[in-house]
């Protein structure tokens, strides 16, 4: 089936769910609420975007030398630095990094770059016992589902299902339906792993070049744990985390929680810069950083659309969008979804594979107003769509002109020909007028949701000619 | 060289400042706050997100501690060393089981999982408008006291007080000499990860208690 197709079903599916469509209404409503809360003052909001775009900018426009910079600093603090062209290729670093260290259980934080790798099933196929540690992540694990959000793994499921499946994988606890006993009782699944755990992997919100300094933001705990108790830890991240300076980590620290869940800011703020020193009594004595492109430093070579790559992961376009609210993170198929997923997923995949995305949305610009870096989203998508029509020369777009349909094209051609032959114009015009009761109501996918149009019994020119205009 | 790495490189955008202006960052200018603002700023964020906040004399701070924890019956306390112990001006009651982070992680994990109540630290500031405790942890004051234990309790001294975490960092000359490991912490461990409802004490301390100095 083509891309186009299934992702029609998938949108078909979420558009029957109901229950679905009123837990991400409630889900998105708290967080747009929640966010707005934080920007009480719209001239200071604007200053904080522009100043977290500005420091976002001017990493995507330095990437090499910050990276090269990065990995020196990283080095001299104690931290083994990898690159992986591929998710293929991170996951085996990763792989023989565990084996090395005959690491066979592993607690993981939350990492969006470890979900676009597949990380899990490549390691449990390998033989690591590999556990998600982050609440939603462990509920999305547990059930063997995917996240339908990046900020928020689990909105799509409420209570009673989450009720079920602890009884159903931890018989021995008590069954119950109270979110604090919940929370409660995977504190307690967790904290036996955590304490036992050969290896910890993470992913990183901030690179930072200058002092090779892994950030590390979250509520629960369980990032500090994974990269705390055992004693090796490997953060995995796209290349395009890193940022200069030291001093640009605050403005973007700042920024982030708010957009994202309308926190003032995280419990956690965590900063890695090295292995546990010798007199130092805890905290990993290995640390590896996987630097991930793939896909990423094409998309940095094209200028008006390597913006995507200024992205903090937020969710707050995700949150705005009127599309993503019908449908929930899942129908979009790809591990990101939403505004950013459409423009990501479509670069890194290739619109060959991920383009059909590029039709979900309504180009209302919700998203762009609300995205903390200034990532003008709507004109990415748009720029895509027509990538995947005419395609441009540009090499850093895959699958370009891989949605166009021969109908669609000659329907365009037919109307330029009308369009540019006055008497041809004057011909078509008249024949539609007189024979409008022709047209059918019923013109498939249109009128399904739509009233069908019909011409009108004048055309506009007859119209404006009969007010008395002469030559307009 | 591993290629990997010169490939990715090499496909990266070549040049940078025509293409993206790199502005400087402004400092945003607003008038500072006086003392007793930052230490009201700070009380206040951290008991919105439920830590427990009390303004204390270096004198007062024994005596809180000594009468305070038995209440709550919390009695086995990890604090980093004798010397962190003193200079706080902590004597500890023998109804107390102290321990000390003397050890390297490995030869007592399983006795710092299920048999310590509270680890007691020092900060190296605090920020007021966020709300947020700052610490380094080092070979004195481990990683780990601040998150295992289900009651963290940090101590604060008024005059470190930072408006912002760009002047501390700024201030304290971060980049510099940044430690192995620095952190923020912003109240007891949280997640709202079901049905957005918030639920305290998920994976790190349950409970955050602040103790200002003065
Ligand atoms: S594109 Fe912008 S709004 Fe969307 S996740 Fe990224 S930073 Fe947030």
């Amino acid at each position: 089936m083509s891309q186009v197709n299934l992702f029609t079903k998938r949108i078909n599916k979420a558009l029957s769910n109901n229950q679905l469509q009123t837990s991400f209404r409630s889900a998105m409503s708290y967080l747009m609420e929640g966010r707005l809360k934080r920007f009480p003052d719209y001239d200071k909001l604007q200053l904080s975007r522009t100043k977290s775009n500005s420091i976002r900018a001017n990493s995507v426009s330095n990437l090499g030398d910050l990276l090269v910079t990065l990995e020196n600093n990283l080095t001299k603090n104690g931290v083994k630095v990898h690159w992986a062209e591929t998710a293929t290729q991170a996951n085996e670093i990763i792989h023989s990094v565990l084996k090395k260290a005959n690491a066979k259980t592993v607690v993981k934080g939350k990492s969006m770059v470890s979900e676009e790798i597949e990380l899990n099933e490549y390691l449990i196929d390998n033989g690591i016992d590999i556990l998600e540690t982050d609440l939603g992540e462990f509920l999305i694990q547990l059930d063997d589902d995917k996240p339908s959000h990046i900020v928020m793994p689990a909105i799509h499921k409420n209570k009673f299902e989450i009720a079920r499946s602890f009884a159903d994988n931890f018989p021995d606890l008590e069954y119950t339906e109270d979110v604090d006993k919940l929370t409660q009782q995977a504190r307690l699944v967790l904290r036996d792993k955590f304490s036992h755990a050969d290896a910890g992997i993470s992913g990183v919100n901030f690179a930072v070049a200058e002092t090779g300094t892994l950030c590390l933001v979250e509520n629960e705990g369980n990032g500090r744990m994974s990269t705390t108790v055992p004693n090796l830890h490997i953060a995995v991240t796209g290349i395009e985390k890193v940022v200069e300076k030291l001093e640009n980590i605050p403005p973007l620290f700042d920024i982030l929680p708010k957009s994202a869940t309308g926190q003032e800011c995280t419990t956690y703020f965590n900063m890695i810069s090295g292995p546990r020193k010798d007199n130092e009594k805890d905290g990993p004595t290995e640390v590896h950083l996987v630097l991930l492109d793939n896909g990423r430093s094409r998309v940095s070579r094209d200028t008006s659309l390597n913006d995507i790559l200024n992205c903090i992961r937020c969710g707050s376009c995700i949150n705005h969008c009127p599309v993503y609210v019908k449908l929930g993170g899942h129908a979009y198929g790809t591990v990101y979804p939403g505004p950013v997923g459409i423009v990501f997923e479509s670069l890194t995949q290739g619109l060959d594979k991920a383009g059909a995305l590029t039709s979900a949305c309504t180009m209302c610009g919700a998203c762009a107003q609300v995205c903390p870096v200034k990532i003008p989203l709507p004109t990415l998508i748009n720029r895509l769509r027509n990538e995947s029509i005419e395609g441009v020369d540009s090499d850093s777009v895959l699958g370009k002109g891989s949605l166009k349909k021969p109908i669609e094209s000659s329907i365009w051609k037919g109307w330029r020909f009308i369009y540019s032959n006055p008497l041809v114009y004057l011909l078509f015009v008249k024949t539609m007028t007189r024979m409008r009761l022709l047209v059918p109501t019923n013109i498939g996918k249109w009128s399904k949701y739509r009233n069908t149009p019909k011409p009108s019994k004048r055309s506009i020119e007859e119209i404006a000619r009969s007010e008395g205009f002469i030559n307009e | 060289m591993n290629s990997s790495r010169d490939n990715i490189l090499n496909n990266l955008l070549k040049h940078s400042i025509e293409n993206k202006p790199s502005k400087v960052v402004e400092k945003e200018s607003h008038n500072p706050l006086s003392s007793k603002k930052k230490i009201e700023s700070l009380k206040n964020m951290l008991e919105s997100v439920r830590a427990e906040v009390h303004l204390l004399t270096s004198n007062s701070l024994n005596e809180w501690i000594n009468s305070e924890l038995p209440k709550r019956n919390l009695s086995r306390l990890l604090i980093g060393n004798d010397t962190i112990q003193s200079n706080l001006g902590l004597t500890f009651s023998d109804d107390f089981d102290v321990t000390f982070y003397t050890e390297n992680i490995e030869k007592w994990k399983d006795k710092l999982f299920n048999e310590i109540d509270v680890g007691i630290t020092t900060t190296t500031g605090a920020i007021a408008r966020t709300g947020s405790l700052v610490l380094w942890p080092n070979s004195e004051e481990p990683r780990l006291i601040s998150l295992v234990p289900d009651v963290h309790i940090a101590i604060v001294k008024v005059d470190e007080i930072y408006e912002t975490f760009s002047e501390i960092v700024e201030k304290q000359n971060w980049s510099e000499n940044m430690p192995t490991n620095a952190l923020l912490i912003s109240g007891p461990s949280k997640t709202a990860d079901i049905e957005q409802v918030l639920a305290y004490g998920v994976h790190g301390p349950k409970e955050l208690i602040v103790l200002i100095v003065s």
